[in-house]
């Protein structure tokens, strides 16, 4: 074949094949989604020979996925993800370089995306916080923190000078940085503890106590005030202009000046960039699209459109965008921001941060002391991994194990041969329920339990023994009496159990009792709305009951105020945090109890009740000895079962308490998760106190054994 | 047990009217229940509140009856579509696959090992029943990936069925242990007598036992439906097309980073849980009509 004929044939087979196929995922959601699927359907169209899979996920969940998926050759071949994630996914190979970025991209939004001198991503969009101003409680928006201070007395009764999530160290950090202190100090070294940062506590708290800013205020909070035209500013970021209400008449600024500093208060920035996947299939096609993104062209449709504040600089020119008021306001303050560090330390500061601003917030320690302390947090959540272990003596020992285990089964099996083999039925109703468990429950926990031998530091495994499960029992990471300890989370996770669960069969087997009675009118109706709890998806009213029991606003503190109780300050005492807690869970875990019960209640002969109501006794003595023996059998794997899952219920806690104060209403699966998580990835560590938790529960049901299957 | 004799032996006389209760007890009964569904209907109410009223704010006002009523939100998160699917309808009809499914697999392997394990003293009965309560201990926050991992392998992923396995093995322990449970209290000469006619042990099972275990079954059944439909990160993580999503992924896509579109999570959490009230309703009547309503004719 001659070369000509070769290059036909070629070009020939290419109009013929398939396109290649670009996939792409992404978290946006209304506008944003509708700009950028506009923008990607328009490529799509111009270039035959591709097309592009767009996948729209929920934000939460959505790294994990990228991270279960990409080594396995399922993930996408471009992600859009906030800058803070490149320094952790980069070093594991999950992200490729951008070696020749097209030219005209903002250099800050470039600088957050580039990590150990690589770019890993081009920017769409910069995100930060700004001030929101109500044109007819304030002119103009105030240019000084002193202005917003002064603005309390021409404002009307009850209105707040300015609503912020103070509570949450990204709100908090304009301050910090206004002051002058910050996350990193000059060399580049974590220092929470530096006195600016104590500096910004300090002002802070004293705006809350002259009412200038609103106590406990949560992001639903602050929307809330705002919109009821009863907070004069408001500091929040883009996404606050889909909750505004239309009725509103409002204008965006960048963040004032400190006073006391003269330096503007600098709110934290983030960088959403479309990133290249280190395992992506088609990365040429990918680069080419996601260079199409940050086109002027395409980046004015997403500024006009997306309403996002674009990082293409001839974009930002271009007279859509720059006589847009609201987008203007966010490219001002783009110049006052600190991009968030992407270096994976970050993210493990978060919390320390957060446990020190709500300790001084709620008065419980001074700012010096706080700082200290949070630098100190920081210290141990990022402690060295333990040294690496010799690996054989494990072995050796786990083959031991192994070969006695397998002998012990195998001499059971042949002592019981003869019984196994008259038995061959009972094996044949158990063996499929046995293998789909065994395989898609079982294994998966094994390999996961693994991993406590190891610590994952730095995206490097080392095999590490025992040393994680030291280090937990040993108390070497927390001290024993403190909140975050393995033991006193341990009490505080067998109180929330045995009270959740005690509250739990108490309701729902009292409601069953009465929900039975043939006579009882409309039992049908009372049935059905007494399970509405289990049939809402639970995040929504998670956080229904967390607003209830907000100090100000909430529904609690307000029935309490018909009594004459005082404000109560839920989340700031153990007590009250944790009461919060278990109101919620009790509402959400009784209707499956209850539910339980009707069933089981069936099974119980009522002639029984009768004969003992013949006889005189009372309706307790009834219950006690009559009905409730019968109850047990049916009743007993509930509430076993109810126990190990709420032993493991991680989601009131995080939604409710958020584990306030300072860790107190934490329990032990909710430290797993912030290991595996907030503290840098320390999968070891997270597997180490899963295994614990295991361990636990074992001992548990050990304990519980003689009730279960004695009865039986 | 002798007692568990008597249901056996005397069905007619449980049908027997219970005496009349007196009138205060009539009155407390529904004082109480009364006071149990404000309770239980506070927060609902506010759910509804919020995916009643126009915009996507989160509502902190102690009064939980919305003072505007306008279906925009429904109607956003129902009329979602693409490419010409009518993508709400294809992810409900996901949903409502995943959950029947997971609750066919989950009662079908649960009842038959629960029987056995009712009935057969084989050995490896009690460590097979501490084993399935064991599988309940396992926190899931080390087993997402390594099941992702086996998933892939197996070539489950991306499958409503693959979710759906996963699922019942999930269910599997709870259901297990609740229809044991109720079949020990079932009484053994019901079987023994049907055996002597000639039936076989799978017709005594299927014939006696189960149509007597209607109300443990209605519970199992419903256990493993909400087990499936209000699942959130298995499904997220394990389905990877738009149009394979079950509902709770789509409606966790309602939940920002910073802010949520409160107004539509509402209106999709009270159209999420309205298949299960209905389903409830359904299985009602089997909840409630067990051995005391006239289930034993042996």
């Amino acid at each position: 074949m001659t070369s000509v004929g070769a290059v036909a044939w070629l070009m020939v087979a290419g109009a013929m094949a398939q396109p290649v196929e670009v996939h792409l995922w992404h978290a946006y959601r209304g506008e944003e989604r509708t700009a950028l699927e506009t923008a990607i359907e328009a490529w799509d169209e111009a270039e035959v020979d591709v097309s592009v899979q767009v996948l729209a996920l929920p934000p939460e969940g959505f790294s994990t996925k990228f991270e279960a998926a990409a080594p396995r050759g399922n993930g996408p071949d471009l992600l859009i993800a906030a800058h803070e994630r490149v320094g952790a996914w980069s070093s594991t190979g999950l992200l490729a370089g951008f070696e020749a970025p097209p030219s005209g991209l903002h250099p800050t939004a470039l600088e957050a995306l580039t990590y150990n001198d690589t770019l890993y991503g081009l920017p769409l969009a910069t995100k930060s916080l700004v001030l929101f101003y109500n044109r007819d409680l304030v002119a103009a928006p105030p240019t000084t923190t002193d202005e917003i201070a002064a603005l309390a007395g021409d404002l009307p009764q009850g209105v707040y000078p300015m609503a912020v999530a103070a509570t949450e160290p990204f709100f908090h950090a304009p301050w910090m940085h206004g002051f002058g202190g910050g996350v990193f100090n000059d060399t580049g070294d974590v220092a929470l503890d530096q006195p600016q940062n104590a500096a910004a506590l300090t002002w802070v708290k004293a705006r809350i106590d002259d009412g200038t800013i609103p106590d406990e205020a949560t992001g639903v909070l602050v929307t809330q005030l705002f919109n009821e035209g009863r907070a004069a500013l408001a500091i929040n970021g883009p996404w606050f202009l889909g909750e505004i209400s239309d009725q509103l008449n409002f204008g965006v600024a960048p963040l004032p000046q400190v006073a006391a500093t003269g330096k503007a208060a600098a709110p934290f920035l983030t960088v959403e960039g479309i990133l290249l996947s280190g395992h992506a299939r088609q990365p040429e096609p990918a680069r080419r699209l996601a260079a199409h993104l940050v086109s002027e062209e395409v980046s004015v449709l997403r500024g006009r459109e997306g309403r996002q504040s674009v990082a293409t600089l001839a974009a930002l020119e271009h007279p859509d965008i720059a006589n847009d008021p609201i987008l203007g306001a966010f490219r001002a303050q783009l110049d006052d921001t600190v991009p968030t560090p992407n270096v994976p330390a970050m993210s493990s500061t978060w919390e320390p941060q957060a446990r020190a601003l709500r300790r001084v917030l709620r008065g419980a320690q001074s700012p010096d002391d706080a700082v200290r302390a949070a630098q100190q947090e920081f210290a141990i959540v990022t402690a060295p991994p333990p040294p690496p272990a010799n690996p054989l003596p494990y072995l050796a020992l786990a083959g031991l194990l192994a070969i006695a285990g397998v002998t012990l089964l195998a001499r059971r099996i042949w002592n019981a041969r003869s019984e196994i083999a008259q038995h061959r039925t009972a094996y044949a109703y158990v063996a499929p329920a046995f293998l789909g468990m065994a395989l898609l429950v079982v294994a998966p926990f094994a390999v996961g339990a693994g991993m406590s031998l190891f610590s994952y530091q730095h995206n490097e495994s080392t095999f590490v023994g025992l040393a994680n499960f030291a280090n937990i029992l040993l108390a070497r990471d927390w001290p024993v009496f403190s909140p975050l300890s393995f033991y006193t989370t341990l009490a505080v996770t067998i109180l929330w159990t045995a009270a959740n669960v005690t509250l739990h069969v108490g309701i729902g087997v009292a409601l069953a009792m009465l929900l039975r009675e043939p006579w009882l009118k409309l039992r049908g109706v009372y049935r059905v709305l007494l399970i509405l709890p289990w049939a809402i998806p639970n995040y929504i009213t998670a956080l229904i009951w967390k607003g209830m029991f907000q100090k100000q606003f909430g529904a609690i503190n307000a029935i309490l105020g018909l009594f004459g109780v005082e404000p109560v300050s839920w989340f700031s005492q153990f007590t009250t945090a944790f009461a919060a807690n278990l109101a919620t869970n009790t509402w959400l875990g009784f209707p499956f109890m209850m539910v339980v019960t009707l069933g089981a209640l069936q099974a119980i002969p009522r002639d029984l009740e009768q004969a003992a109501e013949v006889d005189g006794a009372s309706g307790w003595q009834r219950f006690r000895h009559v009905t409730l023996p019968l109850l047990m059998p049916a009743l007993l794997p509930a509430v076993v079962l109810g126990s190990v899952w709420t032993f493991n219920m991680i989601n009131i806690i995080y939604l409710v308490s958020g584990g306030e104060p300072d860790g107190w209403s934490e329990i032990l699966i909710s430290e797993a998760y912030r290991w595996a998580f907030d503290r840098n990835h320390r999968y070891g560590y997270a597997a180490a106190y899963a295994v614990l938790v295991f361990g636990v529960l074992l001992v548990y049901s050990r304990a519980t054994d003689r009730w279960l299957t004695g009865k039986s | 047990m002798s007692l568990q004799g008597c249901a056996g032996y005397a069905p007619h006389m449980a049908q027997a009217s219970p005496r009349a209760p007196s009138s205060i007890r009539r009155v407390l009964t529904h004082v109480v229940l009364i006071i149990a569904c404000v309770v239980v209907l506070y927060p609902v109410l506010w759910v509804l509140k919020m995916a009643l009223t126009p915009g996507q704010a989160f509502s902190l006002d102690p009064n939980p009856l919305p003072t505007v009523i306008s279906f925009a939100n429904f109607w956003d998160v129902v009329s979602a579509s693409e490419g010409g699917t009518w993508l709400f309808g294809r992810q409900l009809f996901n949903s409502i696959v995943v959950a029947t499914i997971t609750s066919a697999i989950g009662i079908g392997l649960s009842c038959t090992a629960a029987y056995a394990m009712s009935r057969f003293s084989f050995p490896g009965r009690e460590s097979g029943m501490r084993l399935f309560l064991v599988t309940q201990m396992f926190p899931g926050v080390v087993m997402l990936i390594p099941l992702y991992i086996l998933l892939d392998e197996l070539g489950l992923l991306d499958s409503l069925m693959g979710l759906s396995l996963v699922y019942a093995t999930t269910a599997v322990p709870f259901c297990t242990w609740n229809l044991k449970g109720y079949f020990d209290t079932i009484p053994r000469e019901l079987e023994e007598a049907a055996i002597m006619d000639g039936a076989s042990r799978w017709t005594v099972f299927t014939k006696v036992i189960l149509p007597l275990a209607r109300p443990a079954l209605a519970v199992t059944g419903l256990f493993s439906f909400m087990t499936a439909w209000n699942e959130f990160i298995m499904a997220m993580t394990l389905l990877s097309d738009q149009r394979a999503f079950t509902l709770p992924v789509v409606l966790h896509g309602y939940i920002g980073d910073h802010g949520t579109d409160w107004g539509h999570f509402a209106a999709g959490a009270i159209i999420v849980s309205i298949p299960v009230m209905a389903l409830f309703f359904a299985l009602q009547k089997q909840l409630v009509e067990g051995l005391t309503a006239g289930g034993v004719k042996g």
